[in-house]
């Protein structure tokens, strides 16, 4: 087989960065920020997550993600109710009183996030002052944070970047003199993290952190002399956080695929003056291997018409990825928010006649899908059995969240998650 | 403020969803932000519907609070009837909107649709999931029906069967396996609501005779106003097991002025036999531990005490409106009832009942795994699991055999159960190890009973304790332990040990 090494040239098309973004506001079928919890609390794994909300809020997370599979979770909802609203109870001791039962039942906790919803941000509860208090009784076994998940302010994945922007803030300094890590910037699954270390490594790059650590307490050490990659698309204020610690962004596309994940490393091997040799020598195999896992997928998938929904602020990034390595053509990338300055590389390489669409009217939306009749459709759980069932063939976006599909080694495994329904068709005789 | 792990119910707008997903030509326009809309997925997603739920959600964000959420209501309930052209439309807000108090019903209102607007006030501080449901349904009937004119001629022989919904645990089945035994007796079905029926089809309501209320916590609110307003009389039997199913029978045929016999003796009612045949002894006495809604866990109850021959040692329901038969039936039994929607506290309960059958919701199929106890699932919150492809109703004859099937199968089989006493031992087939129908993936023993057992045992009693099959282990612990304690024994010895059996087993 012929698979040639293709340069990573980030600047080559102009495509979808000249195409208009359609801004659209109505009914949004997304997650609120709450959602991050699913992930983050298997992620950090000393941490627990305690939402500070409604019943609505604990219902959000138990069924969200079916996590009901988890017997024992590390996050909570303190409900609010009647008494703690016509101010009946005195909310921070009511808050005390959770917090102690919590950390009754699971002295292995060194680190606990307040995590704001809807109603706490409406009735302007302080979690701040909350945390603050409650870190200073619990000090030194238990440290808590805040930040808000809730739905008026962040949409799904968006979770995920308040909770790292409230860690930032807790990193140590980098000794005087030290240079410190490479930091990565985004929840990565455990394996993939060890293959990007692994990678770094072989460049010469020894050093390298990730946020968030395994352990809550393991903060990287963040300072002027930091330089840090996102692995993922949707880190808007974790970035400002860093870049008010003095850390500088090195800017690149996202490691989704063989040519996003040399990108990504080139960017930091250029930043940090690698030569190419070296470069050449930690990343040709995967990068190879990467190209060898997706071509059957490619096969199938090429010239396929994709249409995302907005879902994790991945779509951007996916739709590069399928248009570029899988030859698939998107139609349109809708994405809750674009995040513009950390997608512009990805923005670059989209083709043109792709639609980007910004926020939601999802019945505006599923008029527009049905109308353009693509072959695969990635939307949210609420949309995918009724599109289904109307003959649409369907990926759940979901699953690009909680699979781990960044780096080489995972190509594979990503571009199945495009294949596997179209294959799925074909089996199906019923 | 309450600490939750996992929450029974959801929030009332939850339930309002579950009767507007239910029926045809409604359509239920939400002022609720963005993520709200998780709900959807309950039911595309658990349910695997497939369509999306008629609801219309205005998903404000901070940005608008500011500013005019008011209208966004307005111009989110206009799109909807533009778009949906339903034949009523139900209004309220969910839990943050109904912090900013925009009232949706006012602004509908004033749209002047040409359609009956229904506005829903479901307090999401105060009340939960069911009671949200049963509102719901109550507000839809109340608005829509028209009470039957005195003297127009009805059927003495026709019913309504209220209270089927989305997302309901095994509904579908149920009104399946009911609505059979009707036509059976020779009675006709008016309407079926909400499962299915239109806003159209409420409005006839009052041309039964009578009402079928087949689950009192979505149903009987509704059922009380038609007994009131359009003088029918409602069932209050929930044809749940055997004898209720025969107790059903009795009282329908008598509020329609039919025969019962047909019907009471039906052959394809194995339960009783399947309890009756010798292979069935072992489940004797087996100490059963019951939570649920209450319309479940009341009818397992009585099932297991007199359907399957257990001992009920737990009976609890996070349905606190039905807190009152719950409590008179647990006292019945001899045991307190746990009326509580803190997981923890059932968690608690069943650790300290060492229980050797957990029947109970999801959450407690979480706890009874944990424990190392053999659990069946008997009432909602539902889990993709609990909408199997095969019918497999609650309800009915049918739905006896349905439950004695799914009772009995994650317990040990009888003679395995004997060999196990008898070779506790063996290497490969001892009590560690999972009845063997359910292969590995079957739970195993908790391990915590046994490692952490308070001073005062000396290693024999220990010992000999491990030779007790771990189904009834905990059990024998916590009898010779409470034994010891009550004759102030400071040190328990393989003595005492079988001087407790022998106490107990009088």
């Amino acid at each position: 087989m012929n698979l040639p090494f293709r340069p990573a040239n980030p600047a080559a098309t102009n495509g979808c960065s000249d195409v208009p973004v359609l801004r659209e506001r109505g009914q949004r079928e997304v997650f609120c920020g709450l959602t991050g919890i699913v992930w983050l609390h298997r992620k950090i794994q000393d941490a627990f997550f305690l939402v500070v909300g409604s019943r609505t809020c604990a219902h959000l997370i138990q069924s969200a993600a079916g996590v009901m599979i988890f017997a024992e979770p590390r996050f909570a909802t303190a409900i609010i109710d009647e008494r703690d609203l016509a101010g009946l109870s005195e909310i921070d001791a009511e808050l005390d009183r959770v917090v102690n039962r919590l950390l009754e039942r699971r002295p292995d906790i060194k680190m606990l996030f307040l995590v704001g919803s809807c109603p706490s941000e409406v009735i302007k509860l302080d979690l701040k002052r909350a945390a603050a208090r409650l870190s200073q009784l619990h000090s030194p076994r238990v440290r808590v944070l805040n930040y808000s998940g809730s739905g008026i302010e962040t949409t799904f994945t968006q979770g995920e970047d308040a909770c790292l922007a409230a860690l930032v803030p807790f990193s140590p300094l980098p000794a005087s003199g030290a240079v410190p890590p490479l930091l990565v910037a985004g929840a990565l699954s455990d394996v993939v993290e060890d293959q990007f270390r692994r990678i770094f490594a072989d460049m010469g790059i020894a050093s390298v952190a990730f946020l968030p650590a395994r352990q809550a307490n393991d903060l990287p050490a963040i300072g002027p002399g930091t330089r840090y990659l996102l692995a993922q698309p949707f880190l808007n204020d974790t970035a400002r956080a860093l870049e008010e610690r003095g850390a500088q962004h090195i800017p690149a596309p996202f490691p989704l695929g063989a040519e996003g994940t040399t990108q990504w490393f080139k960017a930091a091997a250029d930043t940090i003056g690698i030569t190419d040799a070296k470069f050449r020598a930690a990343t040709d195999a995967g990068h190879i291997r990467a190209r060898l896992a997706l071509e059957p997928h490619r096969q199938m998938l090429t010239g396929k018409r994709i249409f995302f929904f907005p879902d994790s602020q991945l779509e951007v990034p996916l739709a590069r990825f399928v248009s570029q390595e899988l030859g698939m053509d998107p139609i349109e990338a809708g994405t809750p928010y674009l995040q513009r300055q950390h997608l512009a590389q990805e923005i670059g390489q989209l083709p043109a006649g792709c639609r980007l669409s910004e926020g939601q009217d999802v019945e505006k939306q599923l008029d527009r899908c049905r109308a353009a009749n693509p072959d695969l459709v990635v939307c949210g759980l609420g949309l995918a059995n009724p599109l289904e069932a109307e003959g649409f063939t369907t990926k759940w976006s979901i699953e690009l969240v909680f699979t781990p599909i960044q780096g080489y080694d995972q190509a594979g495994d990503l571009a199945r998650l495009f294949s596997r329904p179209l294959d799925r068709q074909i089996r199906l005789g019923v | 403020m309450q600490l939750t792990l996992w929450t029974y119910e959801g929030p009332p707008h939850v339930g309002a969803m579950r009767i507007a997903t239910a029926m045809k030509g409604l359509h239920y326009v939400l002022h609720a932000p963005q993520g709200d809309t998780y709900a959807d997925l309950l039911f595309t997603m658990i349910e695997r519907r497939a369509a999306r739920p008629p609801v219309t959600y205005t998903t404000f964000q901070a940005r608008d609070l500011g500013g005019d959420t008011a209208e966004l209501f307005k111009t989110a309930c206009a799109d909807a009837y533009a778009r949906f052209q339903p034949q009523a439309i139900i209004v309220g807000a969910s839990c943050t909107a109904e912090l900013i108090q925009d009232d949706p019903g006012g602004l509908a209102k004033a749209l002047a649709l040409p359609i009956p607007v229904i506005p829903l006030e479901l307090p999401s501080y105060q009340k939960k999931e069911n009671w949200g449901a049963s509102e719901t349904f109550y507000q839809i009937v109340r608005t829509l029906c028209t009470p039957r004119k005195p003297e127009t001629e009805f059927n003495p022989r026709s019913c309504n069967i209220l209270g089927p919904t989305a997302l309901g645990f095994r509904h579908r089945d149920d009104l399946a396996e009911i609505t059979r035994l009707l036509e059976r007796m020779g009675i006709t079905v008016n309407v079926i609501a909400p499962f299915n029926a239109t806003p159209d089809d409420i409005r006839r309501l009052g041309d039964a005779a009578f009402n079928v209320v087949l689950y009192p916590e979505t149903a009987e609110t509704a059922g009380r106003w038609l007994e009131r307003n359009c003088k029918q009389p409602m069932t209050t039997v929930v044809p749940i097991g055997v004898t209720a199913t025969r107790e059903f029978i009795r009282e329908v045929a008598r509020l329609a002025g039919v025969d019962a016999a047909p019907v009471l003796d039906d052959s394809t009612a194995r339960l009783p036999w399947y309890s009756r045949s010798v292979d069935s002894t072992y489940l004797t006495g087996k100490r059963v531990f019951i939570f649920g809604d209450a319309t479940h866990a009341m009818a397992a109850a009585r099932i297991a005490k007199e359907e399957l021959g257990f001992d009920v040692v737990g009976l609890g329901s996070y349905s606190r409106e039905f807190a009152r038969p719950l409590r008179a039936l647990a006292e019945e039994l001899g045991i307190e009832a746990l009326i509580t929607d803190d997981y923890l506290e059932v968690e608690a309960k069943v650790a300290e009942l060492q229980p050797e059958l957990v029947l109970g919701t999801q959450m407690e199929r979480h706890i009874a795994k944990k424990l190392g106890i053999p659990c069946a699932v008997i009432s909602a919150p539902v889990h993709v699991q609990d909408f199997p492809a095969r019918y497999s109703p609650q309800m009915g004859f049918e739905g006896a055999n349905v439950i004695f099937d799914s009772w009995v199968h994650p317990l040990m089989m009888g003679l395995e159960e004997h060999l196990i006493h008898m070779f506790r031992n063996d290497f490969e087939f001892n009590d560690k190890a999972a009845p063997s129908h359910l292969g590995h993936g079957a739970a195993k023993p908790h391990s915590r009973a046994q490692e952490s057992g308070p001073g005062g045992w000396t290693p024999d009693a220990e010992r000999e304790l491990q030779k007790v099959p771990f189904f009834v282990r905990g059990k024998a612990r916590r009898n010779t332990e409470r034994f010891a304690a009550e004759r102030g024994l400071s040190l328990i010895t393989v003595e005492t040990l079988y001087d407790a059996k022998a106490h107990y087993s009088r």
